[in-house]
């Protein structure tokens, strides 16, 4: 589809992004209606989370239809963002400052190998490098009271918040192998399939949710939100991965399965962190939804497994339902970096 | 109003203020400090960030004390006072000094406000160089009733600070 002059979207990109929008014209003309009809009911929470969503969706489609690089240059800001608040709200002591500043720094070098598609490195730089090198830091500063907790949150903050984020920009530097979606599709598959997880979940839960999960921790997750939620987007990925992936309509329903359980399994996490903080919102950055962690939330989850599962089949010219490589997977030892890599190069030439 | 712990304090008020008045707010600020440590320091707090001096060294007699002070609130330009006196321990209030009272007891029609901050200690603390970046909560509060007695006035100043503390999203351990 081509827009004015020199910009082109791949057709199912294209109407993707459409429904989307699609979506939030309704939901805003339906707070509308229901602002008009009751006048008196305060919807002001509603109107800030839906105008934050128009903003969200103007600045991702806009960077996505722009080109790649500027892709990749906004989820580096997405885990810049995401790694200050998360660092902003546990509690570091004050010697840990320049030990941060190199978590900082891994945010560039981490997303420089993800433009430059450096599978390997992107892949061990922060659980490795990052991982030794920050209590060497630490050693050298001095401060040993506290240390052990200090290097355990600020190597988790950036696992969570650099690493697994950065696994969705690494979604756009795969071989295009499905022309019809281009290099946004799969992103745009993972980010509408997750956040319709949250939705069904929340549904599901509300309208016949009774058997608590883990009361302790989040006392509104029961198993018919999860059951529910789970099969609901699992069924929505088997149609739509064809559409925007190069996953097949079976690998879709298991992409669709992973998606929703390990989304599940961050909102219990992102839970109780926030009841061990006592806090609601992790900030206040975006109007109606809280921190950008808030926001974030399951995609810190969903994306690392489902580009890891996905990269095979997305590099490969035949896949087939095994190949999406799961840790418990027969075929797991199939999934090898080095090859991935090759399998380009031939591609490129 | 506010509590101090880094220079970035002063940047962080600065630009709560729309720009149409942000002319008119002004930083009391140590004039040995600023304007003793250098040209470079001395030309960026007069002509950048405009600050009204305050003598801390005591020669200057009490009652002249706040001469710069009481003209630029006459011209009903907005004061941001740091009654720490400095900046001091990162992320702790450190005990409050008279100055404030005695700046405002006359002044019936000029309000107080008190906005408590925190997490800029850690983004830039006293004596550090290196930037390292933090959220940072700004909390403002409702102002602060005068009092005749400086001791009573102090007291609900910090009574104001621990109230909005419970406000704070940020966490740091010292």
């Amino acid at each position: 589809m081509k827009i004015g002059e020199f910009i082109e979207v791949p057709t199912n990109t294209f109407y993707t992004m459409g429904l989307v929008v699609g979506v939030l014209v309704v939901s805003t003309v339906v707070r509308r209606l229901l602002q008009a009809k009751n006048p008196s009911k305060d919807y002001t929470e509603l109107r800030l989370r839906i105008q934050s969503w128009w903003w969200m969706i103007a600045i991702f489609f806009t960077v996505l239809i722009v080109s790649r690089k500027l892709a990749i240059i906004l989820f580096a800001l997405l885990s810049f963002l995401a790694l200050k608040e998360f660092l902003s709200i546990v509690p570091t002591r004050l010697s840990d400052r320049r030990a941060i500043f190199w978590a900082y720094v891994a945010i560039p070098i981490q997303y420089y190998y993800v433009a430059y598609d450096w599978y390997g490195m992107f892949i061990i730089f922060i659980p490795i490098y990052f991982f030794l090198f920050l209590p060497m830091r630490m050693a050298l500063i001095g401060e040993t009271r506290g240390f052990i907790n200090s290097a355990g949150v600020i190597h988790w903050a950036t696992m969570l918040t650099v690493f697994c984020i950065s696994h969705l920009a690494y979604l756009l530097v795969l071989p295009v192998k499905n022309p019809d979606a281009g290099f946004a599709g799969s992103v745009l598959f993972l980010v509408i399939i997750t956040q319709m997880n949250d939705v069904c979940q929340y549904v599901w839960g509300k309208s016949l949710g009774k058997l608590k999960i883990v009361p302790k921790v989040s006392p509104n997750k029961t198993w018919a939100g999860f059951v529910g939620g789970v099969l609901s987007v699992a069924l929505a990925a088997w149609f739509l991965a064809p559409w925007l992936t190069p996953l097949s309509n079976q690998q879709g329903l298991l992409a669709g399965f992973l998606i929703g359980i390990s989304g599940f399994i961050w909102d219990i996490v992102i839970s109780s962190i926030k009841r061990d903080l006592e806090i609601k919102d992790t900030g206040q950055l975006i109007p109606g939804h809280g921190g950008i962690l808030d926001r974030m939330d399951s995609l810190t989850y969903t994306s690392p497994l489902f580009s890891i599962s996905y990269t095979t089949p997305a590099t490969r010219s035949e896949s087939s339902v095994e190949d999406l490589v799961f840790p418990f997977g027969g075929k797991a030892h199939r999934f090898d970096p080095a090859r991935i890599k090759l399998t380009w190069k031939k591609q490129a030439s | 109003m506010a509590n101090h712990n880094s220079h970035l304090d002063t940047f962080v008020l600065m630009s709560l203020f729309p720009l149409s008045v942000i002319h008119q707010v002004r930083p009391v600020a140590a004039a040995d400090y600023f304007f003793g440590n250098g040209r470079l320091l001395a030309w960026i707090a007069a002509r950048c960030i405009d600050i009204v001096p305050l003598d801390r060294s005591g020669k200057t007699k009490r009652e002249d004390l706040f001469n710069n002070c009481h003209e630029s609130l006459d011209q009903s330009q907005i004061l941001i006072v740091f009654p720490e006196g400095s900046r001091g321990r990162p992320e702790q209030l450190s005990r409050l000094r008279r100055g404030i009272h005695y700046l405002v007891k006359d002044r019936e029609e000029t309000p107080v406000i008190p906005v408590r901050m925190h997490g800029l200690g850690h983004a830039l603390p006293k004596g550090e160089a290196l930037f390292v970046p933090f959220n940072c909560d700004v909390v403002v509060g409702d102002k602060i009733r005068k009092a005749s007695d400086s001791a009573d006035f102090l007291k609900s100043i910090s009574e104001s600070f621990n109230d909005l503390s419970k406000y704070l999203v940020t966490k740091t351990q010292s």
